[in-house]
């Protein structure tokens, strides 16, 4: 890339950061510092603005980037990620949204500890919910550092070090400063960024084409070099057995795993009523699956326009295929319009990894000081500002995953995002929904349903091709594989729902009748609720 | 019934819950004639919504007067609440419309989707046979997912606005004054 592709790129970028700086500063410059400020924005936001803060947490660079290049490389196969991405939010509308609204008020483990022993499943909820974060977080830092060597030429260590520190930093100012409602404003006008940019770049391959599907369809599987079977399944994922059930366990981690995600479950806290969480389920279902139709026609009109060769070439992952389209788009590498493109598309993708890691960065603060902090303290210890807490939280978690993000540099980003997706579906869901509708559901149930997902997803990971025993591996050197998949979930989400089954029928107690009552009377009803 | 005709409902998706309210105190309340129902809450929750409150659920009821004995009963008192509001008839009937919605469609689009998801890495063949033009079962298929997330998202909000809003407010408001009830008969 030239020099005015990375001049102009930045200049977008440092616009982005000082109106993003500007927005924490203004909101937080009469902030009362109280929990329900600080977590969940004072519970005032519109549905519709709730709508994109939601879509703007949950499209990262990894579906703007990952997905395009994925469908650009390998045809049909990159768009089930889309299809997934986007039926998991039914999920989320259905049993959770409103639900959760009405129970809880500020984490997953405020409607789960509601019915129970307290103490050991705060804890129990609160450590999953930081372990998914961690995941997740780690997977948008490694992405930011390679987004920049990418788009930036900047291909040493030493820029894509400085790069994951300064998106760590951010984000700390952001969270630790502005609270939810700072980084609400973030998303909302991230995602306004971002659909901005893929509408633009979609309009211009429809242009393109005059229009016409049909052709885009055939000129991206003639220039593929793989003809009709680039827009069937199978390039991918239709190798031997283990690649398909690997596919299958996939596909049931993305679709089950978003409702368990902690930074989207503490988004319904910022609306005032459960009707208000609903429209927002619905305006961001809206956005992102128009979002994700959009990538399809990104990911077909890079592999017609660029081909697959060069978007290869560039990047073995296909994460610069829409970068590279945009600059064919814009009228070639050295004209303005190309330039333009090109800069738009990289702020928009550094726009993206900065609003969806200070996401979640709030949500596991959260959990840390709500449920960990509030439940392991002395009882004799002095006890602080929860606020106070969430603030130094926020500082840790972000220094964490500096350290992680540094060390995990040459992970696949896809995989990091799905395996956190597989541990979100195997410890958060169940816990979720057997307390919201199991009415003989126990603490030792709901203790067991967290570690008896949490506990399997991890070691399987372990035992996986990822961490040893093939040439990518993490420690290419060993071998203690000995569980074939990538991803966990076909394995670790029914163990999840089995141990807190299992939990439930083996303890001695007694399930209470009155608190399931009043969990489900102000679920479905909204009585009480914060 | 009447008593909670006065009161706003509908497109109050403002800050009614705004503030720390957790003993339910809600402004809109005291401006309505309903405010009349403080007297004797159990009688009007029992008898508002769908009717008839289920037999258990009155025998369950426990005088003002006995609350007002210790805090511990107090406690019971607010749990009893729930107990009774989940026994009557009109909280059965919200939980029994959302059920019969959402039981159903989750099922429907899971499979469908699992189907989709085996389909597509067990029988490329059959995914890859030919619609129209260029476009092919596989592409017919995915799009569909698209169009039906759509359609589900759609007739859920419509059911919910339409069969499940105004029961489960009118719910929120006859719970939370039982348990204030409570509360301030105590202190």
């Amino acid at each position: 890339m030239t020099g005015d592709h990375q001049t102009l790129a930045l200049l977008l970028f440092s616009v982005f950061v000082a109106v993003t700086l500007a927005i924490t500063t203004w909101v937080s410059r009469n902030r009362h510092g109280s929990a329900e400020e600080f977590y969940a924005g004072g519970r005032l936001f519109s549905p519709m603005e709730n709508g994109f803060a939601i879509a703007g947490d949950y499209m990262s660079a990894a579906s703007f980037l990952g997905i395009s290049g994925l469908i650009a490389l390998f045809g049909y196969d990159g768009m089930l990620y889309s299809v997934g991405f986007l039926v998991a939010w039914l999920v989320v509308l259905f049993l959770v949204a409103e639900l959760v609204r009405n129970c809880g008020r500020f984490t997953l483990a405020d409607v789960v500890a509601a019915r129970m022993n307290e103490r050991p499943v705060r804890i129990a909820a609160g450590t999953s919910s930081v372990t998914v974060s961690v995941l997740y977080l780690v997977a948008q830092m490694v992405g930011a550092g390679s987004l920049v060597a990418l788009l930036l030429g900047g291909t040493d260590e030493a820029a894509q070090t400085w790069t994951v520190i300064g998106v760590g930093a951010l984000m700390v100012i952001y969270v630790s400063l502005g609270g939810m409602r700072a980084t609400t404003w973030i998303q909302i006008v991230k995602a306004v960024m971002l659909l901005g940019g893929t509408i633009a770049l979609t309009v211009l391959v429809l242009v393109r084409f005059h229009g016409d599907f049909d052709q885009l369809l055939l000129s991206a599987a003639e220039r593929s070099g793989h003809g009709e079977k680039f827009l069937a399944p199978g390039l991918k994922y239709g190798g031997d057995w283990t690649a398909r059930f690997d596919f299958i366990s996939l596909g049931l981690a993305l679709v089950l795993g978003t409702a368990g995600l902690p930074h989207i479950l503490s988004r319904f806290y910022t609306v005032p009523t459960a009707r208000a969480a609903r429209r927002s389920v619905v305006w961001s279902i809206g956005l992102i699956g128009g979002f994700y139709l959009m990538t399809i026609v990104l990911g077909f009109g890079a592999a017609a326009i660029v081909g697959p060769e060069a978007v290869r070439g560039s990047n073995a992952a296909g994460n610069t295929a829409v970068p590279l389209l945009a600059l064919d788009l814009g009228g070639g590498a050295d004209s303005t319009g190309g330039t333009v493109l090109f800069a738009i598309v990289a702020a928009v993708a550094f726009a993206t990894i900065l609003a969806v890691v200070a996401g979640i960065t709030l949500a596991s603060s959260a959990s840390v000081a709500h449920d960990l902090y509030a439940s392991l303290r002395r009882r004799d210890a002095k006890p602080r500002s929860e606020v106070a807490v969430a603030r130094v939280a926020a500082v840790g978690i972000g220094v964490v995953a500096i350290a992680l993000g540094l060390l995990a540099r040459d992970l696949n980003v896809a995989f990091l995002v799905g395996l956190a997706f597989a541990v979100a579906a195997s410890a958060n869901l169940p816990v979720l929904l057997y307390s919201l509708f199991w009415r003989g559901f126990t603490t030792r149930g709901a203790v067991w349903a967290v570690y008896g997902g949490l506990i399997p997803a991890m070691v399987l990971v372990l035992l996986s091709p990822v961490v040893s025993g093939s040439p990518e591996s993490l420690f290419p050197g060993v071998d203690f594989q000995y569980f074939p998949l990538q991803n966990p979930g076909l394995v670790s989400i029914p163990l999840g729902f089995v141990a807190g089954w299992l939990g439930t029928v083996t303890s001695a107690e007694v399930a209470d009748e009155a608190k399931h009552a009043e969990t489900e009377v102000r679920s479905l009803t909204g009585a009480g609720a914060a | 019934m009447q008593s909670s005709n006065g009161r706003p409902r509908g497109g109050r998706g403002g800050p009614e819950s705004a503030a720390e309210n957790h003993d339910g105190f809600d402004p809109a309340l005291l401006e309505t004639p309903a405010a009349v129902r403080y007297d004797d809450p159990w009688y009007d929750a029992l008898a508002s919504g769908w009717g008839e409150s289920t037999g258990a659920g009155a025998g369950a009821a426990v005088p003002l007067s006995a609350v007002e004995a210790g805090s511990t009963e107090r406690v019971n008192a607010a749990a009893d609440v729930y107990l009774q509001v989940q026994r009557s008839a009109a909280f059965q009937e919200v939980r029994s419309r959302y059920r019969r919605f959402v039981v159903p469609a989750f099922i429907g689009f899971f499979c469908w989707y699992v189907g989709y998801v085996v389909a597509a890495t067990t029988a490329p063949g059959l995914m890859a046979r030919p619609v129209a033009g260029a476009v092919n079962v596989a592409m017919v298929a995915g799009l569909g997912q698209f169009l039906t997330t759509f359609l589900l998202t759609w007739a859920y909000a419509r059911h919910a606005r339409l069969r499940r809003d105004r029961a489960a407010l009118e719910l929120r408001w006859d719970t939370q004054e039982l348990t204030r009830g409570i509360r301030g008969g105590a202190s």
